[in-house]
Order: structure tokens, then sequence, then C-alpha cells
């Protein structure tokens, strides 16, 4: 898997975006983070592993408290990722509406004789 | 002119998630058409000074692939399939972009018209192909995340 491909995987699950959404704030232990969770300090670990994988967060050395931190750089690369799918349909519609408006009248013309003779 | 059917807009419901609204001044029917048959998108999808070649197997679970051939000899394919359709209303696909293989977006497409105009309304939610395989393990229960502000907000402080 890709480096965006494991993003998008890690942002796949609500939890870990919410792990996310947390660090944006500040870096926190994983006593934190996992306290508004109604599930382990194993399972928030585990999805920890899965965001420090994509790349999405680091962890501190200080053996006791591993803090986590947000990083950017990869979320950035889903914006831009965003930013040029959404710029190719721009694009695209615009060309859409172009050959529509330059669609010769005969397709409506022609489905109005259809209904008149319904 | 009305600056509504010249603009794409643009929301970000969830960080995973874009819906693009763009207005067509053309019945919904006309829409409908040229968006999915071969004869118009051919004429439409591809770069202005380029040509396309575009299969179009317009059935649920049937598939499409059009490669684009700019004018400086570049290719560039596309690709998805149909999940559903509901002629004149609604089509399910997805997209591929071939240049980055595994970035599978699932787009809902909905038609509407209102005094002769269309709103093509564009929910695309974006995957992997790991995920749409059903290959990622989501670890455990979910929805504690609600509690939280979703993570669009920070991607939007990075667009």
């Amino acid at each position: 898997m890709d480096q965006l491909s494991n993003v998008f995987a890690a942002l796949a699950d609500p939890t870990r975006r919410a792990i996310l959404a947390r660090l944006a704030h500040g870096e926190a232990t994983v006593n934190e983070l996992a306290e508004p969770f109604p599930i382990s300090l194993q399972a928030v670990s585990k999805h920890l592993k899965v965001l420090e994988r994509a790349g999405l967060i680091t962890r501190g050395r200080a053996a006791q408290w591993r803090p986590c931190h947000l990083e950017a750089g990869p979320l950035r690369d889903v914006a831009e990722w965003m930013r040029l799918y959404r710029r190719f349909w721009d694009e695209r519609y615009q060309r859409l509406d172009d050959y529509l408006r330059d669609l010769p009248a005969e397709g409506t013309a022609k489905e109005k004789q259809d209904e008149r003779e319904d | 002119m009305n600056e509504k059917t010249e603009k794409l807009t643009v929301t970000l419901p969830s960080d995973r998630e874009i819906v693009m609204t763009r207005v067509f001044d053309a019945p919904r029917e006309l829409v409908f058409k040229a968006m999915f048959t071969v004869e118009h998108v051919e004429k439409w999808w591809g770069s202005r000074d380029g040509t396309l070649d575009c299969e179009l197997d317009f059935r649920p679970g049937g598939r499409w692939r059009f490669v684009q051939h700019t004018a400086d000899g570049q290719e560039h394919g596309f690709h998805g399939e149909f999940r559903e359709i509901v002629p004149n209303e609604r089509v399910v696909q997805t997209f591929e972009y071939e240049g980055m293989p595994g970035h599978v977006v699932v787009q809902t497409l909905h038609l509407e018209e209102h005094e002769g105009r269309t709103t093509v309304t564009s929910t695309s939610l974006f995957d992997t192909t790991e995920e749409r395989d059903g290959m990622v393990e989501s670890g455990m229960e979910t929805g504690a995340g609600e509690s939280y502000d979703r993570l669009d907000e920070v991607l939007a402080t990075l667009v």
C-alpha cells in the first residue's frame, strides 16, 4: 500500500479521526486519548499504530508517556489529491456546460415533437 | 446571466467526502444523456485539444474506461464501474485515475430539474482498493468519535 492509501485507510475509522481531531489541539498521551472512548487502552494503542504507520502521528520517546503528535504532511497530501479531483470535475463540468449550450436544438426539438405525438 | 449556472459549489461533509453541485441550463433528460451516452461523452469529456477513447457499458455492473490523448502525446486513463442506475435521476459509479491506481472514488450522482435547468449533485467518497474490497480491518467498534469534532475542520485549515 502506498502512503496515500495508508492515509485514506487510517482516516476510514471514526475513532481514529476523532483521535486526530483531538491531536489537532495539541499533544496528548495514550491515556488522555483513550479517556472519551468506551474502548480499552489496548484498542486505542492499536489505532495509534495505524495512525503512526500512515505517518499521521509521531510519538515522543519519553518512555512512560510517549505523547502523540499530529503530523500535518500526509493530511496535506490528501487535501491536495482532493483539490486536484475537484479541479478535474470543475473543468469537465465546464466542458459539459459548453457542450450542452452548443448542442443543436434538434435534440430538444425532436423531444418536443415526440411529446406532441404522445 | 445567472452566476449559478457557471459555478461549481463544493462542500466537505466529512473528511473523505466531497459534494460538488453544478447547474446546467438544460433539461434533465438531456443532461443525463450527455453524461452517460458514448456519442455525447466523447465530445466533452476529454481535453479541448486532444482525443478521447471511450468505452461505456451503461448498466449496473457495467464498466467504463476513458483514455484521454493530449496534443503533446500523453495518455491519461480513467475507469470505473456502474453500480446503480436510475435513469435520469441517480447513478452510483466508481472512478479511478490510472495514473494513481488504488485510489478509488465512489461517486453518487443526483440529477434534479427545476424550471428547465438541471442541478447535478455529485457526492464523492474517497476510498482505497483495500477498503473497497473490504480488506482493511476496522479494528473494533466505533461510534465514540461522534462526541468529537470532525476531522474535516482540520482538513479545511490545510486546503
